[in-house]
């Protein structure tokens, strides 16, 4: 008759602990250095509970999200964000939030992670006519305000992004189609509304350098462009603040840039977009763009008796 | 240069290159996209890729096709041989663009109503110059064999000068294509001005101009 007997591990089998720890170590390390696994791998995961917002349309896949961006810090091309922005540093970060406030305070990442994270997935419609689906994870741009207490007279945000040349080719060399720092403004109720936030992540994990990491801009009834990514400052004020794409050809970007499919880009149309990452070119989805890109019932009354054709 | 008249003479000639590895090598690009798109390999957004790609070969054809009278006028090489393959190629990736932008991004064949798809193309001066150019382009490739050139005698010439309004055309519609002028669009914009330019000196003050690589 059989009897089982326990395998007998002689001591000298044993890994001693100091090895198998350091072997977690060195895992570790190699994680945070970015050595293992491709562009994302500094991306660390960042949980959050569903925020309620979905507009139950297929997520465009994080690959499309992840290599298909207009970051001009970055260079002009769509693919050049993914490809050139390797040594961009996103950790340690400030957050500079001041102007018309009572209470000016920077913000380093925990402290802005601190604000209540939510997941939420919005359209995301590019003034090029391209959208795709994102799973964000950010915060109301609204409880950051609260900390810092917006003066009465206070009456738009202005948001800017971070100049690095040495970190940002886009910023370096002859050809520079922007003037730098890119910058963006929102009227105050447009930045109170609660669909406007704040994004440290995508796809349950932090910002990917191309996508603007560590902390952009999402309003998701507004064409992308307003959604300045990589954001250092934020400034309270009582005049219109400037925006990037508004200073270069303010006849084709507006400061408010809404989505609408009634008001035509000067050289190409916006009734409708095509859907990015459906497919090779048997799959392209092309469909109507929606009038604020679907979120008309929440934030219309925001632009009640304005002329959105003038103010486009 | 002071090359001696009988090279120069030489360097005058057409050259003895054979003609159909560059339609062969030509066609590669388009064909390789059309590979890459189909099996989803094109990135993202595929067919804007694919249109873009397109309309930038027959950009690039453009200027090869416009630089090889200046080239001659001013180096002596003379790939006049090569000139039609050129302007064809440039023809057919226009073609293959326009396709690409009709059945691909519009899905013309898939369009229930057609009808606020071309009220739209009408109000767009960037759609409308880029088809301008194509539809200049085709009586230019329909008459490009030796039998039309023989046909149509001091016509052709007259015809074929419709290539400088197809460049201008042409020229504009990649300036008004992107939202902002990259390096590489630059470039070729500023090549097709100054091929264009080229052509406002006139052909006496031309060959003085560069008489030593010329008639030497």
């Amino acid at each position: 008759m059989a009897v089982y007997r326990p395998p007998v591990l002689p001591p000298s089998e044993i890994t001693p602990q100091e090895i198998w720890l350091d072997r977690r170590r060195l895992l570790a390390g190699a994680l945070a250095a970015g050595l293992l696994g491709s562009g994302q791998a500094r991306a660390a995961p960042l949980e959050a509970a569903k925020g309620g917002y979905d507009p139950g349309e297929p997520l465009t896949p994080q690959k499309d999200v992840t290599s298909y961006n207009n970051f001009y810090e970055f260079g002009s091309g769509k693919s050049d964000p993914a490809r050139n922005s390797g040594p961009f540093r996103p950790e340690p970060w400030t957050l500079e939030v001041g102007g018309l406030v009572a209470k000016p305070r920077t913000f380093d990442l925990d402290a802005l992670r601190g604000l209540g994270l939510e997941e939420r997935v919005y359209r995301m419609r590019c003034v090029e006519a391209w959208s795709m689906v994102i799973p964000w994870v950010g915060f109301s741009i609204s409880a950051l305000l609260d900390q810092v207490e917006p003066l009465a007279s206070a009456k738009y945000v202005a948001f800017e992004t971070v100049v690095r040349p040495e970190e940002m080719s886009g910023q370096r060399g002859a050809f520079q189609p922007l003037d730098w720092p890119y910058v963006e403004g929102l009227r105050l109720d447009e930045a109170r509304h609660p669909l406007a936030i704040l994004a440290l992540g995508l796809y349950g994990e932090t910002l990917p350098n191309q996508n603007g990491a560590p902390v952009r801009l999402v309003v998701p009834w507004k064409y992308g462009f307003k959604g300045a990514k990589s954001l250092v400052k934020i400034t309270l004020t009582e005049e219109e603040p400037p925006s990037t794409w508004n200073i270069l050809a303010p006849h084709e970007y507006g400061f408010y840039a809404n989505v609408n499919p009634e008001v035509d880009h000067p050289r190409w149309s916006q009734a409708s977009e095509r859907r990015i990452g459906a497919g090779g070119f048997f799959g392209s989805d092309r469909r109507p763009t929606l009038s604020f890109n679907g979120y008309a019932g929440e934030v219309a009354s925001l632009y009640a008796g304005m002329d959105l054709r003038a103010k486009y | 240069m002071t090359a001696p008249s009988p090279r120069a003479a030489a360097a005058q000639r057409p050259r003895r290159l054979p003609v159909w590895p560059l339609y062969l090598v030509g066609l590669t690009p388009a064909l390789w996209g059309f590979y890459l798109g189909a099996t989803n390999q094109l990135g993202a957004d595929p067919v804007k890729s694919f249109e873009h790609m397109l309309g930038l070969w027959a950009v690039r054809f453009l200027i090869l096709t416009l630089a090889v009278t200046p080239l001659r006028e001013t180096t002596g090489i003379n790939l006049i041989r090569w000139r039609r393959a050129l302007g064809l190629l440039c023809f057919w990736f226009a073609l293959f663009h326009f396709t690409a932008y009709l059945l691909l991004d519009l899905r013309a064949l898939q369009l229930q109503d057609a009808g606020p798809i071309l009220a739209d193309i009408a109000k767009r001066p960037f759609l409308l110059l880029g088809f301008a150019a194509f539809v200049m382009l085709v009586p230019l490739a329909v008459t490009s064999g030796s039998w039309a050139i023989r046909r149509l005698g001091s016509g052709w010439g007259k015809l074929h000068r419709l290539i400088y309004p197809a460049a201008v055309c042409g020229a504009i519609h990649l300036l008004l294509a992107a939202k902002t002028l990259r390096l590489e669009e630059a470039v070729y914009l500023l090549a097709l001005i100054l091929l264009l330019l080229w052509r406002l000196i006139p052909r006496a003050r031309r060959r003085t101009l560069f008489a030593r690589a010329g008639k030497a």
